[in-house]
Formats: C-alpha cells, sequence, structure tokens
C-alpha cells in the first residue's frame, strides 16, 4: 500500500527586485501559514540577493482564467488594431 | 609600553595593564571560542542538508548552516590573525585535534531528530542574537563589524526556530511530546554558555567582550517567553555539563571532527 504523501498548503510567491519596480511572480513554496509562507519565500527565492520585498498569497485564493477561456477572453483584442496607439503623429523632438 | 611589532591590532590594547602578550593571547582564545561555536555549530546543522522533513524547511536549515560557516571563516581568519603564528581559517578548522577546540558542548550534541535541531538551534539563537547585540559596541573595531554583519543573521535565525518551538510545542500530542523532551534534555547544556572565565572576565572589563551576566538574564526572559508561548514549561534541571572551553568534549565531537576534517587531513593544502 503506497503512502499518502500529504502536503502543506502551497502558496505563490512575489518578490520585488529592488525599489521601483513591481513584483514579479518568482514561484511557489509550501507551508503551514503565511509567516512560515514568508520565510520560505526568502530561504528559496532571496538567498542570492534577489528582492528588497516579499509577498505571498495562498495559490488556492487566486483566481484563474482556463485556457478554455482563452477564445472568448483573448481572441476579441487580436483585430482591434485601433487600441493601440499607434495612431498618433509623434512630434519629430520628442524623445521616446 | 612598547610593543613587539606594528601590527594596528596592539594600538588597541596597549592600555592594558597586561604585557601584550597575555593580551593578545586573550583576545585570541576570546575570538576563537566564537569561531569554534560557529563552525561546530554549522557543521552539525549542515548534515540536515537534503533530509529536511520537507524541501523548503530543508533549504532554510542549509541556509541558516552556510551563514554559521560564513561568520566561522570571520572569526577563525581573524583569529589566526591576532595569534599571529601564520595559521589561516583553514590551519585552525582542519589541522587542530578535539582538545584543541574551543566550543561549548552544545554545539557538538548529534542532530537528533527534527525536534532536537529545532530546540537546540533555537537556544543557540536566542543566545548567539543577545550575544553579537552587545558585541557590535566591543572596543575592537574587526569584532564590532563582524558582530553587526553576524546580528542580522542572528535576528532571522532567531525568527525562524522562534516560529518552529511554538509550532511543534503548540501543535499536534506527538510534536509537543518531542520538543517537550528536547528542552529537558538540553536544558542542562545551556549553563555552559554564561559560565564566565577569567578571560571572559578581562575581556568584558576591557570593553572587547561581553558582559555574560546581562546576557543571560535577556535569555532567561526570551526563552521563558518562547517556552510560554509553545506551551511548554521550563524543565528542572539537577545537573549541569560542561567543559568545552577546556577541551574536554563529549564522545560525539571525535567523530563530527573526523568527518569534517577528513578531507584536508588526507590532502593538505588541497583546494576546491
Amino acid at each position: 500500500m503506497s503512502k499518502k504523501i500529504k502536503h502543506l498548503p502551497l502558496w505563490e510567491v512575489f518578490i520585488r527586485s529592488k525599489r521601483g519596480l513591481d513584483h514579479k511572480h518568482a514561484g511557489s513554496i509550501h507551508a503551514a501559514d503565511g509567516e512560515q509562507a514568508l520565510q520560505y519565500a526568502r530561504d528559496t527565492y532571496t538567498r542570492r540577493n534577489e528582492g528588497c520585498s516579499i509577498w505571498v498569497a495562498k495559490s488556492a485564493d487566486i483566481i484563474a482564467s482556463r485556457p478554455e477561456d482563452s477564445a472568448s477572453f483573448f481572441d476579441p483584442a487580436g483585430d482591434k488594431v485601433y487600441r493601440h496607439p499607434t495612431f498618433y503623429d509623434v512630434p519629430d523632438d520628442l524623445k521616446l | 609600553m612598547e610593543l613587539n611589532d606594528g601590527e594596528t591590532l596592539d594600538a588597541k590594547v596597549c592600555d592594558c595593564p597586561m604585557t601584550p602578550d597575555t593580551s593578545r593571547q586573550d583576545l585570541f582564545q576570546y575570538v576563537l571560542r566564537l569561531g569554534d561555536n560557529a563552525l561546530i555549530n554549522g557543521q552539525r546543522l549542515s548534515e540536515w542538508c537534503g533530509h529536511g522533513p520537507f524541501l523548503e524547511e530543508d533549504v532554510g536549515v542549509a541556509n541558516t548552516a552556510l551563514d554559521l560557516i560564513g561568520r566561522a571563516r570571520m572569526l577563525l581568519t581573524y583569529a589566526g590573525e591576532v595569534e599571529g603564528a601564520g595559521r589561516t581559517e583553514d590551519d585552525l578548522a582542519y589541522f587542530r585535534h578535539e582538545r584543541d577546540f574551543r566550543n561549548f558542548l552544545i554545539m557538538e550534541l548529534p542532530v537528533g531528530d527534527f525536534a532536537f535541531t529545532t530546540a537546540r538551534q533555537f537556544f543557540i539563537d536566542a543566545y548567539d542574537y543577545f550575544y553579537y547585540q552587545a558585541l557590535q559596541y566591543s572596543v575592537d573595531s574587526t569584532l564590532a563589524a563582524i558582530a553587526a554583519k553576524t546580528l542580522k543573521e542572528c535576528e532571522y535565525h532567531l525568527r525562524h526556530t522562534g516560529e518552529w518551538m511554538v509550532r511543534l510545542g503548540d501543535g499536534t500530542a506527538e510534536s509537543h511530546e518531542k520538543i517537550r523532551k528536547a528542552v529537558a534534555d538540553l536544558m542542562p547544556f545551556t549553563f555552559e554558555l554564561f559560565d564566565a572565565d577569567e578571560i571572559d572576565r578581562r575581556m568584558c572589563e576591557r570593553h572587547i567582550g561581553v558582559d555574560l551576566d546581562a546576557i543571560e538574564k535577556s535569555w532567561n526572559e526570551k526563552v521563558a517567553d518562547a517556552l510560554a508561548e509553545a506551551t511548554l514549561e521550563r524543565p528542572e534541571v539537577t545537573f549541569t555539563r560542561s567543559g568545552g572551553r577546556q577541551g574536554l568534549h563529549s564522545e560525539h565531537m571525535g567523530y563530527l571532527l573526523a568527518e569534517m576534517q577528513s578531507v584536508q587531513r588526507t590532502w593538505p593544502g588541497l583546494q576546491w
């Protein structure tokens, strides 16, 4: 009989690499609660000086779109080029 | 007072009534003890690498072990400089015999189960936290700098093991029993941490070392709070264990050194 492995709840980890930048998804870890998740996120994802701020959120609390939603969610935007700001004349002396 | 050589270190100790040789020897012993504590604690903790209860904690314990070995490197390098006999960090770590190591006995005890490792590390982390907090005000600028760097690590280690004490103590009946037993088994070894000898007293008087009485008070308060939160009682201690300072180690120390030193003993001077 195989032993069923019970994992601790899964958490998603977001790291801000430096001030002024956004938090970016770094990966996920297992932990019993928020404090432990924060510590394991620190130990796993910031040991090479990657961050100055950490967010953790329970994976189960994230509402994600599903692959089967993609046709109705994303395809309609595909042919609406007028939503891109490409129809303006940019003044010559404006540096982009 | 004229000193034997022109090293900057002597400038800090020359206002002392003792001979330069005695005060240098005191400082060497003082730094060596701190280095040995970090080294042996780090070596023991590193045994968990690959064997942690789960992957995340495995990484966490290994990180702490690496912090301790990094601290040992700084301290043993400095000890070698103070001694002035040309010994490097590696000479001190890999080519001394058991009787020459000055770490507390609690550092060398086998890892035991996860509760034992956690309780041991919590006791040490709390000690280190208050110790290095005080040591960052040492008049010895090298020790003060090492302490300031180390303190940040100690703060995190203490937060991590403090959490685990509560988690295990206030967890299931099984985890409570395991951490209770670990605390009871370890408590007799904690008295050595505060057992100041002549070197400690002289270093404290010269404001190089720390006041162990003050640290003992802070440590007792911290431990009392943590044990209360973990629903554990402080065990009655009927005997205490010590001897590490004198090089009188437990039967476990020889095996630890054999493993730690085997590569350099076999191929002296081998580089990574």
